[in-house]
Formats: C-alpha cells, sequence, structure tokens
C-alpha cells in the first residue's frame, strides 16, 4: 500500500534503511514479501521486494520482483494546510510466468504501476486522539498485483485504481485502522475482486514496526472469499 | 423534522464538549502546566542536540514565557508576555529533525507528568501552527 510518507523516519539530510518480511496466509494461497527499503531527506525512497506466492498443495511459487521509487512532491504529513504528497512507479517482473500466460494476461513478464498518494495526521481530531488518513490513486495494468500477469482479455489498458486507508493512533505506538484497495478485472478467465482489511500497527520505537490484519482478498484466480490474517514486520537500521 | 435534527446535532456537539472539557483544565490548570514546563526543561537540559541551542538561555525567564504561552494557547486565564516565535527564533536555523525532537521531548515531559495522550494531541495541535514561525529562519 503505496502512502505519501517514505519509509523510516528519516528527517530532512537523514537517511534510513530497513528490511520488511510480509506474510498473507488466506484458505488456498500464501503470499511471501521480502524486501529492502532506502529513503534520504524525507524526500526520496527507494526499494526492492520479492514476492513468492504459494498455491496450497502446487508445488512452486509464482515470483514476482518490485523495484520502486517514490518521491514526496508537496506538503507536510502533519504541519501546514496541504496534506503529505507523493508520486512513485513501481516495476514489476514476473519471474514464473507460465500460469498468467495461461490465464490469458495481456502481458506475462513485466509491468509497471505508477501513482501519486496524499497522506495527513490530524492531530487530536477525535476525541483527542490522531487521526491518520491516505488516499492513492494507482495507474495500472496487473492482475492480482502482477502475480497473474498484466491486462488481459477483457481490458489491456491501465486503469486509475483508488486505494483509501483510514487509522486512529490509540498512544504513541498503536494505530487501528482499515483499508480499501479498488484492483482491476481483467480476465475473463477468473473474476478479480477488490482488497480490503482492518489492521492494528504497533510501533514500540522508531526501529521496529509490527502490523497484523485480517485481510479480505475476495475471489483469487477462481477460488471465492479468500480471507486470512496478515502479519508483516519492517525493521529500520539507520 | 429540521427542528429534530437540528437539536440533536446540536446535542451531540454540546456533549462532545462536556466530554472534553477545557485543555487547561485537562492539563491541570497553572500547577500542571508548570509541572510540564518543568519536565519539558529538564529533557532539553538532557537532550545532546537541543541542548546546545539554550546553552545560554535564560532559564527563569523562559520557564515564565512558556507557562504563559502554554496557559494562554490551552484557553487559561493568562496573557502572554514574551517576544514573538518568529522574534525569538530568527538566527537559529532550527531544522525540521529538531523541531521534531522538541515536539518528543514535550511529549515525554507531558508522559512524566501523567497528561493523557489525547491531551498531549490537543496542546501539540495547539502548537503546531508556530512551526513556520520556529524552523529555518
Ligand atoms: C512548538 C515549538 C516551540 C515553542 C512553542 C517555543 C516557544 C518558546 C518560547 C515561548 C520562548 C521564550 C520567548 C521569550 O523569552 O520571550 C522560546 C525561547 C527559545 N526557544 Fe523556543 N519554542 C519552540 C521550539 C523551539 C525549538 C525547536 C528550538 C530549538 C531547537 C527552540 C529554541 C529556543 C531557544 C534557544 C530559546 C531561548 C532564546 C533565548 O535564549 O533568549 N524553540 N521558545
Amino acid at each position: 500500500m503505496p502512502w505519501a510518507v517514505m519509509s523510516g523516519y528519516a528527517d530532512e539530510g537523514e537517511t534510513a534503511a530497513g528490511a520488511f518480511y510480509t506474510a498473507v496466509d488466506v484458505q488456498d494461497f500464501r503470499l511471501r514479501v521480502t524486501g529492502v527499503t532506502l529513503s534520504y531527506d524525507n524526500r526520496v525512497e527507494v526499494s526492492a521486494a520479492q514476492q513468492a506466492f504459494e498455491i496450497k498443495g502446487v508445488a512452486g511459487d509464482i515470483r514476482q520482483e518490485i523495484f520502486s521509487a517514490k518521491v514526496r512532491v508537496a506538503g507536510d504529513l502533519i504541519y501546514g494546510s496541504m496534506p503529505q504528497i507523493a508520486t512513485g512507479v513501481q516495476f514489476k517482473n514476473l519471474l514464473d510466468g507460465d500460469i498468467a500466460e495461461a490465464v490469458g494476461a495481456d502481458a506475462a513478464d513485466a509491468g509497471m504501476d505508477g501513482y501519486v498518494s496524499f497522506t495527513r495526521l490530524h492531530l487530536g481530531a477525535v476525541g483527542g486522539y490522531n487521526l491518520l488518513w491516505n488516499l492513492s490513486l494507482r495507474a495500472t495494468k496487473a492482475n492480482q498485483m502482477g502475480l497473474l500477469g498484466y491486462g488481459g482479455d477483457e481490458n489491456a489498458g491501465y486503469q486509475l485504481m483508488p486505494e483509501a486507508s483510514v487509522a486512529v493512533l490509540l498512544d504513541n505506538g498503536l494505530a487501528v485502522g482499515g483499508e480499501y484497495r479498488q484492483k482491476p478485472d481483467n480476465l475473463s478467465a477468473f473474476s478479480e475482486d477488490d482488497f480490503m482489511d482492518i489492521f492494528i500497527a504497533w510501533f514500540p520505537n522508531k526501529q521496529v514496526n509490527l502490523t497484523l490484519a485480517w485481510a479480505d482478498l475476495g475471489s483469487i484466480a477462481g477460488s471465492e472469499k479468500q480471507s486470512g490474517l496478515y502479519a508483516s514486520l519492517s525493521a529500520f537500521f539507520y | 423534522m429540521l427542528r429534530k435534527a437540528l437539536l440533536f446535532i446540536s446535542l451531540i456537539s454540546w456533549s462532545v464538549h462536556a466530554h472534553c472539557g477545557s485543555l487547561y483544565e485537562d492539563l491541570g490548570g497553572r500547577e500542571g502546566i508548570a509541572t510540564v514546563v518543568d519536565n519539558f526543561i529538564t529533557e532539553i537540559s538532557f537532550d545532546p542536540s537541543i541542548y546546545p541551542f539554550f546553552s545560554k538561555t535564560n532559564v527563569p525567564r523562559l520557564r515564565e514565557k512558556l507557562e504563559e504561552q502554554f496557559c494562554m494557547l490551552s484557553g487559561g486565564p493568562c496573557e502572554y508576555t514574551g517576544d514573538t516565535m518568529e522574534k525569538v527564533h530568527t538566527g537559529m536555523h532550527i531544522s525540521s529533525a529538531e523541531f521534531n525532537r522538541t515536539v518528543e521531548l514535550l511529549q515525554s515531559a507531558m508522559d512524566d507528568a501523567g497528561v493523557p495522550f489525547t491531551t498531549q494531541n490537543r496542546l501539540i495541535r495547539l502548537l503546531a501552527p508556530l512551526r513556520e514561525e520556529i524552523i529555518r529562519r
């Protein structure tokens, strides 16, 4: 989920480097994501990640590499009159494109997403608690984030997909919230649903973040009603 | 129907107001604010990146002006008699990182004074607009 905030806590002139691991486990699938991220000057962020998508009971993961860059273009998370605005690109390399090809994806090797994100924290906005929201608009062709290729027989072009999150900070290190992510539905072979989740995020210090979520991913590759637990751990070393 | 709706809305906003109380009271009045400011000055004096700004500062004056400012901003019966934020902080070249660090020190000062998180947020919200008059000058 792209937000307009940069990874880590790097302020002006500072650098933050970190690594993250995410696992999502639903009825018929499991997704693992491993990645590294580097941000500088509270201005730019680059990251590299590898996704491994497992179809339970079937040997061989579908792997995808994602290289991302993001730049903060205007505004501020907390101060001033404008929300923080960032724009970014994600280059996706599908390493195992056989299934994407078989299900009729327009491209089964590589794709690119572009997005613009708006994020704002409102101090003391709900009964004294801080309110955080994010709105992103993503231009994408990806089928199931790219794991089933890019574009399809029903739509081969870019579409603009909104993604929205809202969270309340219960104290300095704990947030609860929800997220909704609209997705394309490009393939006639499989229908694709929007993603949504409710999450709790824990920031015991500036080095560690643990997020747990219950995610409803809808229909994936013909398997209906996929939902389950999402867990993500990030660690930052300056 | 419209009258009922309006009554309902005013009841809600009344109960929200009644629930919050004045920030000045929630901070513990003059005494509570004095404790917060004391803790804040202690936090500053132990912070290696922020203390150098204050090495030549007249601390009794700073304490008095901060107390007045927090009291006035939170709706208490005080008047701020110090200099403008712009005048005080010009020439210091305070970075946004140093500003954020100082806000963290204020948060720990309030933690130590037993000020609840929601009350802390409400005070910081009132200080946030002053940032533009304080940093990069
Ligand atoms: C919301 C943030 C801040 C508020 C509300 C604030 C408020 C004040 C007030 C009321 C005074 C006393 C004014 C007077 O004596 O007339 C003062 C002085 C001072 N402030 Fe700030 N300040 C803030 C942030 C900062 C930051 C981030 C720094 C440096 C990192 C800083 C450095 C100083 C110094 C060094 C003085 C003393 C000046 C002297 O020695 O005369 N302030 N501030």
